[in-house]
């Protein structure tokens, strides 16, 4: 049994390894963004809410992997067991399809 | 004053007549007889005077006339049996009016009620509550008026004596000392044992809890002596009410503090509780324009104009209390105003720079309680006033201006400049950020925010839901100029206050004829919820547009942090913590006690219409309910 959960555990990584050669997909990043919570302090668009904005213009992926694994301020770590490399790059994806938000809206003039 | 009505009351009348029957052996002296508040003549089958259940002229039409003496406009309660003697004579006797009897569907609601009335309306209002199980209801929203040092006067139903009391259920709601419960967060509280030592206690209580640092207080009304006859030539006397002075600042304190001011090249206003009325306000504007130094309203209350050039707020931090930021880390002196919480405000700040010195004029330094822990953690300062900031203001304001000199202003108008430009860039850059997220769906809460400040901008508003729980936009966005345009948060962040202290604030609000506005958390809400049918109840025209994101968020938060810490993943974070399947309709919610209602509204698109129509109602003077589901924050 411990050696299935070993090979198990080496082709999930291989799996998680051939996938960080795959283009990030925005899709699956929209889905994780919501799935894991990450909205809950940035906002569904990445607007900033509890936590700062993400969106649009996200950190480069090894910034953001960086900071999601030993992050400041009040965000709780992200360990690679919780989300993987390429789940993060997937969100970033997402964050990064978000546009640029309209500008001279009539409500927000003083 | 109108007459009692007379009516068989049928708790009062199992009583009286259980007592009766044991009258012959058990009652003595007469004056300590119970008897049945009301009962109809055809009833009792005797002319009135002759029948000696009947009570004419009960204690209770005395303790109105005490309430009224002390100029009570409403009474909050959710009726109990052991305060019946007052209510009665109330709507009866009392004619309801002055006070008005507000029915509430739980005593914790009738509490914050009275909150949210006294900080828009400025006088106190009383509640009534059964002295066990009522108490118990409202202890959290007393705990709330006790930290955010508002006055409530809770009079409470007991009966003292055993040997008076009826069946079970009068049992279970006595107790030897009903005010214990909430000694420890209360100013002050009495069990008077005669009418003259009621009146005494009664007036004695208002002017202990209007007395800076203003507290809730409680008065103990036994039942009996509610519902007897007022004994036969007894006169009992109302003393005469004299408020005290608020407390001001010593004078040589004051001096300093003002020679400290003026001397600083980059001293900061830090204001929670410091305007209690509305010329708190206006002197916070004129200390501020004197010494042409930065202001970070704190919001406890509505202490500054949010568009003042010399208002810092924004760039101090949102999204929550701002305790750092740019305005305090860059000061070289800062002057805490009824601070709620100095030591978090400056901790950071005195880190960077050892010398700035921290003036405190708060009235909490006359406050000796030691159970709960609202007085935070101890702070350094340089200058301390044991005293009432508003009360302080009119001599600092004067001793600054006699230290000025002509060099001096010019240098200081100089710095106004600066800091004026430095609050349009920040008020740019808060539009800027509201953008964000601007169609996204749920709502955004920048959105909704400013989807009702375009609709109410050019009314007569007031804003009274706490900003924190979405992010603070209206005070970012919105011109506040008003005392009464915000009322800040609970005191206590006890989750249950917003909804009744909304409802209670937009009743004082009533008769000034402001649009009454909240945006109300939906957890919040479902705490309390009965206030929507108080609301519809007694017409009290409220606008409320649903914070509804279908979770407790910041539990949600909490545990999501937790749960990374313990490295276990985020994927059962959901249980305890949202509000959703089912979603709650609020509209229906509302709607099922009267208040007309729409949505669930999830299209930022569709809100305009929706507040429109919203308005009209409220203009009308009904309350109206929109459910917005909305971002997290």
């Amino acid at each position: 049994m411990k050696h299935l959960w070993v090979v198990l555990a080496i082709a999930a990584a291989l799996s998680d390894s051939s996938r960080a050669q795959e283009a990030p997909n925005a899709e699956n990043g929209k889905r994780l963004f919501l799935k894991n919570g990450c909205y809950e302090c940035h906002g569904t668009v990445g607007q900033g809410g509890t936590g700062p904005r993400l969106a649009p213009r996200p950190l480069a992926a090894p910034a953001l992997t960086a900071y999601v694994r030993k992050p400041a301020n009040g965000m709780p770590p992200y360990s690679a067991k919780v989300m993987t490399d390429s789940e993060v790059a997937d969100i970033r994806a997402y964050l990064a399809t978000i546009p640029e938000p309209p500008k001279n809206l009539p409500l927000l003039n003083p | 004053m109108a007459q009692p009505t007379k009516s068989v009351d049928r708790r009062g009348f199992l009583k009286g007549a259980a007592l009766a029957a044991t009258a012959p052996i058990a009652i003595a002296p007469q004056a300590r007889v119970a008897t049945p508040a009301n009962v109809t003549e055809t009833t009792a089958g005797t002319p009135f005077g002759s029948d000696p259940r009947v009570t004419e002229r009960p204690g209770a039409d005395f303790m109105v006339d005490v309430f009224k003496s002390l100029g009570f406009e409403y009474v909050f309660a959710m009726p109990g049996s052991s305060f019946a003697g007052i209510h009665e004579s109330i709507i009866n006797y009392g004619g309801n009016r002055a006070p008005e009897f507000i029915t509430c569907c739980n005593e914790e609601s009738s509490v914050a009620m009275a909150n949210g009335y006294f900080k828009i309306e400025g006088k106190p209002a009383m509640i009534c509550a059964h002295g066990t199980v009522g108490l118990q209801h409202a202890t959290m929203a007393i705990y709330d008026s006790y930290c955010d040092r508002v006055p409530v006067y809770v009079v409470l139903g007991n009966t003292l004596d055993a040997a008076h009391r009826g069946g079970e259920v009068s049992w279970l709601h006595s107790v030897q000392d009903a005010a214990s419960m909430v000694r420890e967060v209360t100013k002050w509280d009495d069990t008077p044992q005669s009418l003259e030592h009621f009146a005494d206690s009664a007036v004695r209580a208002y002017k202990i809890m209007m007395t800076p640092p203003m507290m809730p207080v409680v008065l103990t009304a036994d039942t009996e002596m509610q519902e007897n006859a007022i004994p036969s030539g007894e006169h009992p006397r109302i003393p005469k009410l004299t408020l005290a002075a608020p407390p001001q600042g010593e004078s040589g304190a004051v001096a300093e503090a003002a020679r400290l001011l003026v001397a600083a090249e980059n001293p900061v206003i830090v204001a929670s509780r410091a305007a209690r009325t509305p010329a708190g306000m206006k002197l916070m504007v004129e200390l501020a324009e004197t010494l042409q130094a930065g202001v970070v309203d704190q919001h406890r209350r509505m202490n500054f104009p949010t568009r003042h050039p010399l208002n810092q707020t924004l760039r101090a931090g949102v999204a929550g209390k701002p305790t750092t930021g740019a305005p305090v880390m860059e000061a070289d002196v800062v002057l805490a105003l009824e601070s709620s919480d100095l030591y978090s405000t400056v901790r950071q700040a005195k880190q960077r720079n050892g010398a700035l010195k921290v003036i405190s004029i708060s009235s909490l330094d006359l406050n000796h309680k030691s159970n709960y822990q609202d007085f935070m953690r101890y702070t350094d300062t340089d200058l301390s006033m044991a005293a009432d900031a508003e009360a302080t203001l009119p001599s600092l304001i004067e001793a600054v201006k006699r230290q000025l000199t002509p060099d001096r202003k010019r240098a200081l108008e100089t710095r106004g400049a600066k800091l004026a430009q430095a609050s349009r860039q920040a008020q740019q850059k808060a539009r800027a950020d509201a953008a964000y997220g601007w169609d996204a769906s749920p709502i955004s809460t920048a959105r909704l925010s400013a989807e009702l400040w375009a609709q109410i901008a050019n009314e007569d508003w007031s804003f009274l839901s706490d900003t924190f729980w979405i992010r603070d936009w209206p005070l970012r966005l919105w011109d506040f100029d008003k005392h009464y345009q915000y009322i800040g948060g609970s005191g206590a962040e006890a989750v249950g206050y917003m909804a009744p202290a909304t409802v209670g604030a937009a009743l004082a609000n009533k008769k000034h004829g402001r649009l009454s506005i909240s945006i109300q958390t939906d957890g919040d809400l479902m705490v309390a919820n009965g206030v929507l049918w108080t609301a519809a109840h007694h017409r009290i025209p409220l606008l409320i547009l649903m914070h509804n994101n279908r979770a407790y968020h910041q539990e949600v938060m909490g545990i999501q942090g937790l749960a990374n810490r313990h490295n276990r993943g985020i994927d059962r974070i959901h249980i305890g913590t949202k509000i959703d399947d089912p979603n709650i309709d609020y509209a229906k919610l509302a709607q099922s006690m009267g208040v007309r209602a729409e949505g669930p509204i999830s299209d930022s698109k569709d809100l305009a219409a929706a507040i429109r129509r919203g308005i009209d109602v409220v203009k009308r003077g009904e309350p109206y309910l929109i459910d917005t589901v909305t971002q997290p924050r």
